[in-house]
């Protein structure tokens, strides 16, 4: 970036990287409380180096958002708290075990904790009086996330109605709300997995080691390999077997799956991806699995 | 490392037009499933759902017919963003509906668009709704344009038919600013002129689609020569380290921004120096759009959201009398003396609406000066009164300082896209 551009062009990674920057400033500028929402995930930690850009020298003006489902990656929470303590931001945890404890939210006994995410995440935007809430979701991932804008429009229930969303015009984001709605924010909408594994790369950002290549205990479920793990008690037929694996998304430890990979270096997994015949989410969610349409009703409930 | 890591590659952003059954999404999906953007496991999706609905073939409109209401009907409602890369480009296409709530969908996909793909069925020639797609991306000033004359293969390949769509074309582009077009015989369901030259077409000797695609020149699109820089947040770290560090965050809109430069920061007139330009932690030489950065001045002037910075002798119009285009998008008319939330690069105010000149017919481009009004999806000239001056350019000369939005104050609601022809 410091040499003289005889042409004028930014690279499309340089483009994406600076329309997001725009974004998060926007945001930070006209919203009365933002909040990053936070995995741990590829997606949110390339949403945090961005941030930590945006603002820089001075620090992340609002704090992070995770959701605890008491079922995450323990290296995930260990790349979490290493980003936190680095970047000096306020970090909160919304955590499913607390609501249930406070009752919030109804037993998790009958209702997967994926779901339980829903209620969890609403209840600590609303306590919190969250106005706008950035998540790191991008519209290659899946097809209703196609159709959503970059500002995505909650209202007071969280529920986003995909026929009513606002027309986004240019990169002038309107970001009106009446009492007790918020916005989602989406900042990285047109990256694809492959830019976020190219940005990874490129800023040499640490992410969870389990997107490397490792060995690990592992039995096949639907078609996907589950981690063991007493979390997710293996069912009658399943066999436990270690293989070398890496992860494609990180969520809920019993709903995640991984893939047979040796892909053990950033240029690896560039190269993985570049060739993948299935998207990260078709490989790897099984919370996608429900129906066509599990992403988008999950999304009209208050998802992200 | 970061060269080849990056690819280099540069993006291009194109919008999609076309009616109903010209096949718009047949070439969207090829051109997905052939830059391998798709994957098995959607392909497998969709074409279960294409055998258990007893059709014939795979819709591959399932691919892109996200939500649930669009799919029971089998129309596209909304707008919606596909990605696709080939060695050298990214492509964003904004999929934009050829249905009913047509203008403000493709008013919206076209105002980032750098380029506008009209389709046209070879069998229907041009319609009004071609007529319609290339005066809207004209008006929004979508520097390329190509019209693809798809199903070739239902008028047995022919020169003919192909030769007079293309005229009756350019003769209409004529009234029109289009600066490039460029025209493709091509049929999206057998792949030909698409990805791979046609054998059925050996009198075409232009580019195929992709390859027009790939090489469209689009750099040179955005003004380099008028320095705008709205300040869109203040920088102010307050910690000891940076304790006097005062910078001003923005994306720039137009033109190339240096050290040393002199400046002038709008509206409040006040003169200083750029002392340095920061991309993160990093000092760079010159900004340049799209670039977001952190400008830093000599002087300790005051500067907040909202203003712009510009060079001294160069500097955007600052006005509360609004000339311009307007696309009206609610069904609750657009009528004089209404009163609305404009939103101008990082500043909002708001508008009075003064008068409405002219409903313009996007089919025959009369201009309407009787109805004084402009409902759903309908475009005209308005004039505007701002609360507060507001730094324009017009836009014709830039897409960023020359654009704005309209939101019903009571709704919360984006009703209106308009484009400055001046201020006064």
């Amino acid at each position: 970036m410091t040499q003289t551009h005889s042409d004028y062009r930014l690279s499309q990674l340089d483009q994406l990287e600076a329309e997001s920057i725009h974004i998060f400033r926007e945001v930070a500028a006209e919203f009365e409380k933002p909040v990053l929402m936070f995995s741990g995930g590829k997606d949110s930690i390339v949403m945090l180096r961005l941030a930590e850009k945006a603002f820089y020298p001075a620090k992340i003006p609002f704090p992070i958002l995770q959701v605890d489902t008491g079922l995450d990656f323990p290296e995930v929470m260990e790349t979490r708290d290493n980003w936190v303590n680095r970047l000096g931001v306020n970090l909160v945890v919304a955590s499913i075990d607390d609501a249930i404890a406070n009752g919030i939210i109804p037993d998790a006994a009958k209702v997967s904790r994926n779901r339980l995410q829903i209620p969890t995440l609403l209840n600590a935007i609303e306590e919190n009086g969250f106005t706008a809430a950035f998540g790191g979701g991008r519209r290659d991932e899946e097809k209703a996330r196609a159709k959503e804008r970059v500002y995505s429009h909650r209202d007071e229930f969280g529920q986003w109605d995909p026929k009513n969303q606002r027309p986004e015009l240019w990169s002038l984001y309107n970001g009106r709300l009446h009492e007790g709605e918020h916005m989602r924010i989406f900042p990285i909408s047109n990256w694809t997995e492959l830019d976020v594994w190219d940005y990874i790369g490129r800023e040499g950002i640490e992410i969870p080691s389990i997107y490397f290549a490792h060995q690990r205990r592992v039995f096949e479920r639907d078609g996907m390999l589950m981690s063991e793990t007493p979390l997710n008690p293996t069912r009658e037929g399943e066999v436990v077997e270690e293989r070398t694996v890496r992860f494609r998304t990180c969520g809920d430890i019993t709903l995640t799956g991984c893939v047979e990979s040796t892909a053990a270096t950033i240029e690896e997994i560039i190269e993985e991806v570049a060739i993948a015949k299935k998207t990260e989410r078709g490989a790897t969610r099984g919370d996608d699995r429900f129906s066509e349409a599990a992403m988008e009703d999950r999304k009209k409930e208050g998802y992200f | 490392m970061s060269e080849t890591q990056d690819r280099q590659m540069d993006l291009l952003r194109f919008a999609t037009a076309g009616s109903v059954d010209d096949g718009k999404s047949t070439l969207i999906g090829r051109l997905l499933l052939d830059s391998k953007a798709i994957f098995e496991d959607q392909l497998e999706a969709v074409e279960a759902t294409s055998a258990n609905r007893g059709y014939d073939y795979t819709d591959l409109a399932l691919l892109t017919d996200g939500l649930r209401s669009e799919r029971e009907q089998g129309i596209t409602i909304d707008v919606a963003y596909r990605y696709f890369a080939t060695p050298n480009r990214k492509f964003i296409i904004a999929d934009t509906p050829g249905h009913v709530q047509y203008t403000r969908n493709m008013v919206t996909g076209a105002s980032t668009a750098d380029l506008g793909l009209v389709l046209v069925d070879a069998r229907q020639g041009l319609t009004e709704q071609s007529h319609r797609h290339a005066v809207i991306l004209s008006l929004l000033r979508v520097p390329h344009l190509v019209l693809a004359v798809n199903k070739m293969d239902l008028v047995d390949f022919s020169e003919e038919v192909f030769e007079k769509i293309h005229a009756e074309f350019v003769q209409f582009a004529t009234k029109l600013n289009i600066p490039d077009l460029t025209v493709i015989p091509i049929s999206a369901l057998q792949g030909d002129n698409v990805v791979t030259r046609s054998e059925n077409m050996p009198w075409y000797s232009g580019p195929t689609l992709m390859h027009h695609l790939e090489h469209v020149h689009v750099a040179s699109d955005r003004d380099l020569i008028d320095a705008r820089f709205p300040v869109q947040y203040v920088v102010r770290p307050k910690s000891d380290e940076f304790h006097d560090y005062r910078g001003y965050a923005g994306q720039v809109a137009g033109g190339v921004l240096k050290p040393g430069d002199e400046v002038v920061v709008l509206p409040s007139g006040m003169t200083s120096k750029i002392s340095k330009i920061d991309l993160f932690d990093k000092e760079i030489d010159e900004a340049f759009p799209p670039m977001s950065v952190t400008v830093s001045l000599e002087d300790d002037v005051d500067v907040s959201r909202g203003d712009m910075i510009a060079r001294v002798k160069n500097a955007p119009q600052p006005s509360q009398d609004i000339d311009a285009m307007v696309c009206w998008m609610t069904t609750t008319p657009l009528k004089p003396r209404q009163k609305l939330a404009i939103k101008h690069t990082t500043r909002t105010a708001r508008a009075l609406v003064k008068d409405i000149q002219y409903r313009l017919d996007v089919n025959t481009l009369h201009r309407d000066q009787e109805t004084k009004e402009l409902g759903v999806n309908e475009i005209g000239r308005v004039q505007l009164r701002t609360t507060v001056p507001l730094l324009c350019d017009p836009y014709s000369k830039n897409r960023t300082t020359g654009s704005f939005i309209l939101i019903d104050e009571s709704t919360g609601i984006t009703v209106g896209a308009g484009m400055i022809n001046s201020g006064s």
